[in-house]
């Protein structure tokens, strides 16, 4: 009996103080509460914003959110390459991944005028209003805002819109690293990082 | 005074309590691979130590020891140090989420890191007062960050530095750690026992 | 000297100032004693667009049309740029991409001209004799449409430095004449043979930026320059202000911000212009050009070029047209096989390795070099492993950790080597030159800083997109709210008019500037 009584002592003694704990607690969640998450800013800042949907996303935000709440892996963004997946797997603190697709060179939309009919298609698809036009009118495509996604290319119902390489410009050229070997190993290395092993 | 200033530097020096005394070892090596996460970690335990070292002895003068509960000494200091790093977590995800995202599952596990509940036990089997165990508590927090910072950064360097396959990645953090620790050795002669 | 110990003894006055590490090369000065001789005008000249740092130029002629020496023929877009000039008179027979000195190897669009002997002059802008009562303004133009820009090599446009900006008053003025490149003379030769015309060109900028006081700063391997710029000094009326300081001989003294900081005691802050701490530095060959286009009314077609090398049987400095082709220059020194041969665009230590002779001369050119394969340092295509001994570091002139950004380079770890300010490297070489493990540390920084303003780029790209896209997921959103609250309308009053509802409608819906939908589309009766 007089052990029966300590024990419930110690835990009635050990319920009241968990309960203030708790108490404690219930009122810093209301005080942090927190509103979204945050993470996926953070995620969709360092997406190439290329709103492509190679991803199998209908966008960047919605891919940065698939990640930022861990539904999707962080090797799906074909357009941003090995950096752009090196970048999240770095953000969100998992191992990188190898990439599924590699990254093609970047690609221009460009449309061949004189076969365009004018049928605005492309301009709806076009996912960051780089495509400029009038009904029956031609359409051209602002070289500067295309980010190369070819959500264009298929509504078109004459095929007058080709991908092209974007070309490369010589205030744009970036030094290549230095071509020795143990520049090459530091590369290796690189590809290991990134599971490329 | 000199007693608080030997207190402060035997805890975060002398007896350090990842280097010389092996607290601590999972967050030292397992958050140290970069020095901002190094130095979010560092403040999360410096708060947590130090607010549970105080926070413990106050339970244990006032709660387990009139009530005579002190064989559930162990028991209460881990549900106090459970909420401080509940309440850390918070903090954290709500200023910075991205330091939240990189600490991960390091984060929650502070509550098990024993340096923590180390320093609170060690403050009441040495039957330390108030001031010297939130003294302690904080010196020793002071130490942890101080080599948890000091490790992060040479693993920085050392993760673009040319090595030897075989010792890449945890192999020469291990035989960095140990080093470390070798130097730290050298702080023992600082003071006289 | 342990560089902290310098700095000690530095501020306590003990020691002259002078910047951090630096080195000492054998200068190879092989044209210093010969005179500037004339190049002659070659039969084709070829001009490329863009001959300066900042923004390329677009061509204003056409194939077939005649130039005049000093006309303009490619107009400068946008504020970080200056013009490029027919350099002879003569017939434009093509533009085409030409090769250029370029590391990338890629080519620029260029325009070639065919000489037509006569070097007629475009007259067209009049010489301003008495500039000392003349706007600073109207001068600073006057230096942009000359075309003028850093003959030392950096081709940055001169007209944007010579500015009177409240914030910042020139209190300084340096005229750079220290040349620390090896083998390169041709401001040596410039300031012994036109000490006069330098002078007067450092008297016009000190008048532009409204500044008395200048410093002249030579190296101490170049007495004879010195002596005919104190001549020439003493001679000058109204600049006594002004005086000489020769300077020990160290590699890279004639970098401007190392400069300044010898001179001054100043250090110009990370990402600042010198004119942020009141100083304004010059090159000679520039001052010289500035001189011709204000007193002279000379745009720039010509420049002194050192063509040198342990390759080339008669080292010389030559006035040369801008555009002359390098491989008719070095027929004319004697070197017409180039085999086994390095050619090299600039100086040693900074310039560009060429695949092939057959670029133009451009504003940069302040020195072509033909090296024999002994010269260059075979041993650096093997690359070592780096063993810590620290010379890089004390080399740096801008007090870099160079081994650790080159392992952050490599391992693309770019935001901490920018941390680590590999945005301050000037890329000297210096580091390269004097590591014993033959890393080519330089072109690991010109990797680094490549990446990270191409990463830049994207990102600004992709913030441009992104908003472009929000926007355009607004409007969508929008104009659907319109399209349902228009049919909830219409199904309310049940449309008994339905003829005199949508012509409203549509009209709201232009007014409001969405794209036409095929729905709501106005046809131009409706709109009447």
């Amino acid at each position: 009996m007089e052990s029966m009584n300590g024990l419930i002592y110690a835990l009635a003694s050990l319920g009241a103080f968990a309960l203030c704990a708790g108490i404690v607690l219930a009122i810093a969640q209301k005080i942090f509460h927190i509103e979204g998450d945050p993470m996926i800013d953070n995620v969709d800042a360092l997406l190439p914003q290329t709103q492509c949907g190679q991803c199998g996303y209908p966008g960047c935000k919605p891919y940065a959110t698939a990640v930022a709440g861990g539904e999707a892996e962080v090797n799906h963004c074909v357009p941003g390459g090995e950096r752009t997946m090196l970048q999240i797997a770095d953000l969100m603190g998992v191992e990188p991944k190898e990439l599924e697709q590699e990254a093609s060179a970047p690609m221009l939309a460009f449309v061949r005028e004189d076969e365009c009919i004018g049928c605005t298609l492309c301009i709806k698809a076009c996912p960051v209003d780089a495509i400029i036009g009038a009904p029956k009118q031609y359409h051209t495509i602002i070289a500067d805002h295309c980010t190369g996604c070819t959500l264009c290319v298929e509504p078109c119902p004459v095929d007058c819109i080709d991908m092209l390489v974007k070309p490369e410009l010589i205030e744009h050229w970036a030094w290549p690293l230095p071509d020795t070997k143990r520049s090459q190993l530091g590369h290796e290395r690189r590809e290991q990082h990134a599971g490329h092993a | 005074m000199t007693e608080f200033a030997l207190i402060l530097l035997s805890a975060v020096l002398v007896n350090n309590y990842v280097l010389t005394k092996f607290l601590g070892i999972c967050p030292f090596l397992g958050t140290s691979s970069k020095v901002e996460t190094a130095i979010g970690m560092s403040f999360a335990v410096m708060f947590v130590m130090t607010l549970a070292s105080t926070a413990s002895w106050l339970v244990q003068q006032y709660v387990l020891i009139p009530l005579d509960l002190q064989y559930l000494q162990t028991i209460f200091f881990i549900l106090i140090i459970a909420s401080l790093v509940q309440l850390i977590e918070m903090m954290i995800h709500k200023t910075s989420p991205v330091l939240y995202q990189a600490l991960g599952i390091f984060l929650p596990l502070i509550t098990t890191n024993c340096a923590v509940l180390g320093v609170a036990i060690l403050n009441v089997q040495q039957k330390q007062t108030f001031l010297t165990s939130a003294l302690y508590g904080g010196g020793a927090a002071i130490g942890f960050a101080l080599v948890l910072i000091l490790f992060a950064g040479i693993r920085e360097r050392i993760d673009v530095s040319p090595v030897p396959a075989a010792f890449k990645g945890s192999p020469l953090a291990l035989i960095t750690a140990g080093m470390m620790s070798l130097a730290f050795m050298g702080f023992s002669g600082l003071v006289k026992v | 000297m342990p560089a902290m110990l310098r700095t000690l003894a530095q501020k306590l006055g003990l020691m002259a100032h002078t910047f951090p590490g630096g080195i000492h090369l054998d200068m190879h000065k092989l044209s210093a004693a010969a005179p500037i001789e004339d190049a002659g005008i070659s039969p084709v000249l070829i001009l490329p667009m863009k001959q300066h740092i900042g923004v390329p130029c677009t061509s204003m002629v056409k194939i077939g049309d005649k130039v005049l020496r000093g006309q303009k023929i490619a107009k400068s877009e946008g504020y970080l740029s200056v013009p490029v000039h027919a350099s002879t008179s003569g017939r434009i027979v093509k533009i085409e991409e030409h090769a250029i000195a370029h590391p990338s190897g890629m080519g620029m669009p260029s325009i070639f001209i065919e000489a037509d002997g006569d070097d007629n002059r475009d007259e067209s802008l009049e010489p301003i004799t008495d500039w000392r009562n003349v706007d600073p303004t109207i001068l600073r133009e006057r230096a942009r449409m000359c075309g003028l820009a850093g003959l030392g090599g950096a081709v940055f446009p001169t007209f944007i430095k010579l500015v009177q900006d409240r914030r910042f008053p020139i209190e300084t003025v340096i005229l750079n004449g220290i040349e620390c490149e090896p083998y390169l003379t041709t401001d040596h030769r410039l300031m012994v043979e036109q000490a006069s015309e330098i002078l007067d060109g450092m008297a016009i900028i000190m008048h532009m930026v409204g500044s008395s006081a200048g410093i002249i700063a030579i190296e101490d391997n170049k007495t004879d320059a010195a002596e005919s710029m104190q001549e020439a000094l003493t001679n000058k009326d109204g600049m006594d202000g002004v005086h000489i300081e020769v300077l020990p001989t160290r590699y890279p003294q004639g970098s401007e911000k190392q400069l300044i900081y010898t001179l001054t005691g100043r250090e110009v802050p990370a990402g600042k212009l010198p004119m942020h701490i009141g100083v304004l530095c010059q090159n000679v060959g520039t001052t010289k050009a500035l001189r011709d286009a204000v007193i002279l009314g000379q745009t720039l077609t010509e420049r002194i070029v050192t063509i040198s090398g342990d390759a080339l049987p008669r080292p010389a400095n030559l006035n040369v047209r801008i555009g002359t082709p390098i491989r008719s220059l070095f027929a004319r020194q004697g070197l017409e096989d180039f085999s086994n041969i390095q050619v090299v665009h600039g100086g040693p230590m900074m310039g560009e390795r060429l695949r092939h002779p057959d670029i133009p001369v451009v504003k940069s050119t302040s020195g072509i070099l033909a090296l024999s394969q002994q010269a260059i340092n075979a041993a650096h295509t093997v690359e070592n492993p780096c063993i810590r001994c620290g010379h890089c570091s004390e080399a740096c002139p801008a007090s870099l950790v160079p081994n650790l950004l080159a392992d952050l380079c490599r391992s693309d770890q770019l935001e901490k080597a920018e941390d680590y300010q590999l945005f301050d490297c000037i890329e000297c070489g210096a580091c390269s030159y004097v590591c014993p493990s033959n890393i080519p540390l330089v072109h690991y920084f010109r990797y680094g800083k490549g990446q990270i303003s191409l990463a830049r780029r994207e990102q600004v790209f992709a913030e441009a997109s992104r908003q472009r896209s929000e926007g355009r997921d607004t409007r969508i959103e929008r104009e659907n709210a319109e399209k349902a609250a228009r049919r909830s309308r219409v199904r309310k009053t049940h449309a008994p008019k339905p003829a005199a509802e949508p012509t409203t409608e549509a009209a709201a819906s232009t007014d409001t500037g969405s794209t036409t939908h095929p729905d709501t589309k106005p046809t131009p009766e409706e709109k009447s």
